[in-house]
């Protein structure tokens, strides 16, 4: 009973809030979400794959650019026209890069992903388009429209917060139902044992390469929330100390699930925000949680969860509970 | 392009390519003897020509300024292989990553509270401080050239120390086999915390030699360690002589890229590991199984 019962409350929540808290907080979860969704898409390659890719923030960020450069003027965009353009840029870029990347294994995958990320944003920093290092504005948000008639203007701030809702909603489902498909039991199998996988007759590079673009493609549906959002896209957007900050929700939600990193996404985001309202030196204090958690928590913060209820109800072996995710990813 | 401003950028070239080795080979070290992945390797490169500009202007030295940049970075790293990077052996790639992203926060905040964000530049020893005159309106710095056998002697003395010492013998059993390296009764965690000290100074020497011929600007680190990336992509993990290899080939890329093709060079070295990925995928030197 529990299985549905949770769902079904956080659901409710998510509808009702914008009914009940100030705009701010509406713009602040959407954000939120936006990078929920990025967090997730990661977590298919990284948790799921056994894929750490530190070139996410490219696909995040070409998207955004497409809306930016597809985006008429002053005028309202097609989110009908511009979103699957923004998705099927990032995809095929992640095609391109996740063919070439996936001939290479562990730390040389980290490294490769990593180097062509960072061409991308050189790409679009160093070059004339959309403005170069200055980035591009995206003045009007996006309209859901058809045959001239609008339908939903994402201007306002809650058709926003829904329609970025609906997405995640979209996300997770899909997500689940990818890992819970073969497909995603071959893509884990390729992850536990790659050697055993390959002479089980799974064909692991096309595996991993569809998975990569998945989860590129999704991540391009963050970054094209995320210009609509900002209505501004800069070259920062794709770079890698946004993929590894978005690894950081990945590990802090925890690898082995699909919405784990959306929590990791409304941990980080909420901690981000207080830090910068109560210090100067936010990056400094952000950097020794990372490196805490990442020391005490390999799990993530679900892992303090059997901690502490696990301790109350099971008698003392909270650590039991929860083995450590990294110790488990050899073999 | 006549001779001798093809001999200028051969020259460019190589000098680039040397100090990229210089970092690169450090970060190849640490990845082949603690099989660790530092993604912080950048960070030391700025924070060791931010110690440059900053010690010589108290001294007014660049000697001491480099000397005592290199020491600082080799206890910063002692200390930081016992607090941090120990726990990391044998760990997952993924912690390594966001264990070393955390480290870069934490180094770039203390650059700032330390030195601030301000672009510097440092002025060389002022007996290399001169050019040589090649034609009528061509000359080269010497503090330019001083950099291509300073580094020439910091790589002879890397590869005598590997090649021919204990050390480089225990250096290399360990990148070739960790287990029965430890087996025969090696001490890995001094190893290892050598090992870590000694890249992390490398990553500063190369912060501190580059200081004179470029500026001190908090994200030069990010550029440097991702093309120290693409240097032990090119050139094979673990590689010393692959990092030659891979370093001065992106140095040539670059250069000339820069040259002949203004307009695409900066994805020109992508390009080029893209290349050694599909001939290659496990580097220019190195070993066919992973």
């Amino acid at each position: 009973m529990r299985g549905w019962l949770i769902p079904v409350v956080l659901l409710a929540a998510a509808i009702a809030l914008p009914f009940v808290v100030p705009t701010y907080y509406v713009q602040f979860v959407s954000k939120a979400f936006i990078m929920g969704i990025l967090a997730m898409a990661l977590n298919l390659a990284v948790g799921h794959g056994g894929l750490v890719s530190l070139c996410h923030a490219a696909f995040f960020g070409l998207a955004g650019y497409v809306l930016a450069l597809l985006s008429p003027g002053y005028d309202p965009a097609s989110l009908l026209l511009t979103l699957p353009a923004a998705m099927l840029a990032a995809a095929a870029v992640a095609l391109i890069i996740g063919a070439l990347a996936l001939r290479t294994r562990g730390v040389y995958f980290i490294m490769v992903t990593l180097a062509f990320g960072e061409m991308l944003f050189f790409l679009f920093h160093d070059t004339g388009i959309a403005g170069g290092s200055d980035g591009a504005y995206v003045n009007a948000k996006p309209e859901i429209a058809i045959a001239g008639h609008q339908l939903l203007d994402l201007a306002s701030p809650m058709a926003f917060y829904f329609v970025v809702l609906f997405f995640l909603i979209a996300t997770i489902a899909v997500l689940t139902m990818l890992v819970r498909s073969p497909f995603g039991h071959a893509l884990a199998a390729a992850r536990d044992n790659e050697r055993r996988a390959r002479s089980l007759g799974f064909p692991i590079y096309r595996i991993r390469l569809i998975a990569f673009v998945i989860s590129g493609a999704i991540a391009g549906l963050a970054g094209y929330f995320a210009a609509a959002q900002f209505g501004f896209v800069a070259p920062q957007m794709l770079g890698w100390h946004l993929s590894a900050t978005v690894l950081v929700m990945v590990l802090i939600g925890g690898l082995r699930s699909v919405t784990g990193p959306l929590i990791g996404a409304l941990v980080l985001i909420v901690l981000e925000e207080v830090l910068k309202a109560s210090t100067d030196y936010w990056k400094l204090i952000e950097g020794l949680i990372i490196i805490v958690i990442v020391l005490a928590l390999p799990g993530g913060v679900r892992q303090l969860w059997p901690m502490i209820v696990g301790a109350r109800a099971d008698g003392p072996s909270p650590r039991q509970a929860a083995p450590p995710v990294a110790e488990s990813r050899h073999g | 392009m006549d001779l001798v401003t093809f001999g200028v950028q051969l020259l460019n070239a190589i000098q680039y390519g040397m100090v990229l080795f210089l970092v690169a080979s450090g970060l190849t070290l640490v990845f082949g003897i603690l099989g660790v992945i530092n993604l912080a390797h950048g960070a030391f490169y700025m924070f060791g020509a931010y110690l440059a500009y900053w010690i010589a202007a108290y001294t007014g030295s660049f000697w001491i300024a480099m000397v005592a940049g290199v020491a600082i970075a080799f206890v910063v790293g002692l200390v930081l292989e016992n607090v941090f990077i120990r726990r990391l052996y044998g760990r997952d790639h993924l912690v390594q990553v966001l264990l070393s992203f955390g480290l870069i926060l934490v180094i770039d905040e203390a650059r700032e509270i330390l030195f601030g964000k301000d672009v510097h530049s440092v002025a060389p020893p002022a007996w290399l401080s001169g050019s040589i005159q090649l034609t009528d309106n061509l000359s080269y710095p010497v503090y330019r050239l001083a950099i291509c056998g300073f580094c020439l002697i910091v790589a002879a003395l890397i590869f005598f120390v590997i090649t021919r010492t204990k050390i480089g013998m225990i250096v290399r059993a360990g990148a070739e086999n960790r287990e029965m390296t430890r087996v025969l009764g090696i001490k890995f965690d001094v190893v290892n915390r050598y090992v870590f000290a000694v890249g992390i100074a490398l990553a500063a020497l190369g912060g501190i030699v580059i200081a004179p011929i470029s500026t001190v600007f908090p994200g030069m680190g990010d550029g440097m360690l991702i093309l120290s990336f693409v240097v032990v992509v090119l050139g094979g993990i673990g590689s010393v002589a692959g990092a030659a290899v891979g370093a001065l080939l992106i140095g040539l890329t670059d250069t000339f890229g820069k040259v002949f093709f203004p307009s695409v060079s900066s994805i020109l070295i992508y390009v080029l590991m893209a290349a050694v990925l599909l001939w290659r995928p496990n580097g220019i030197l190195g070993r066919r199984e992973v």
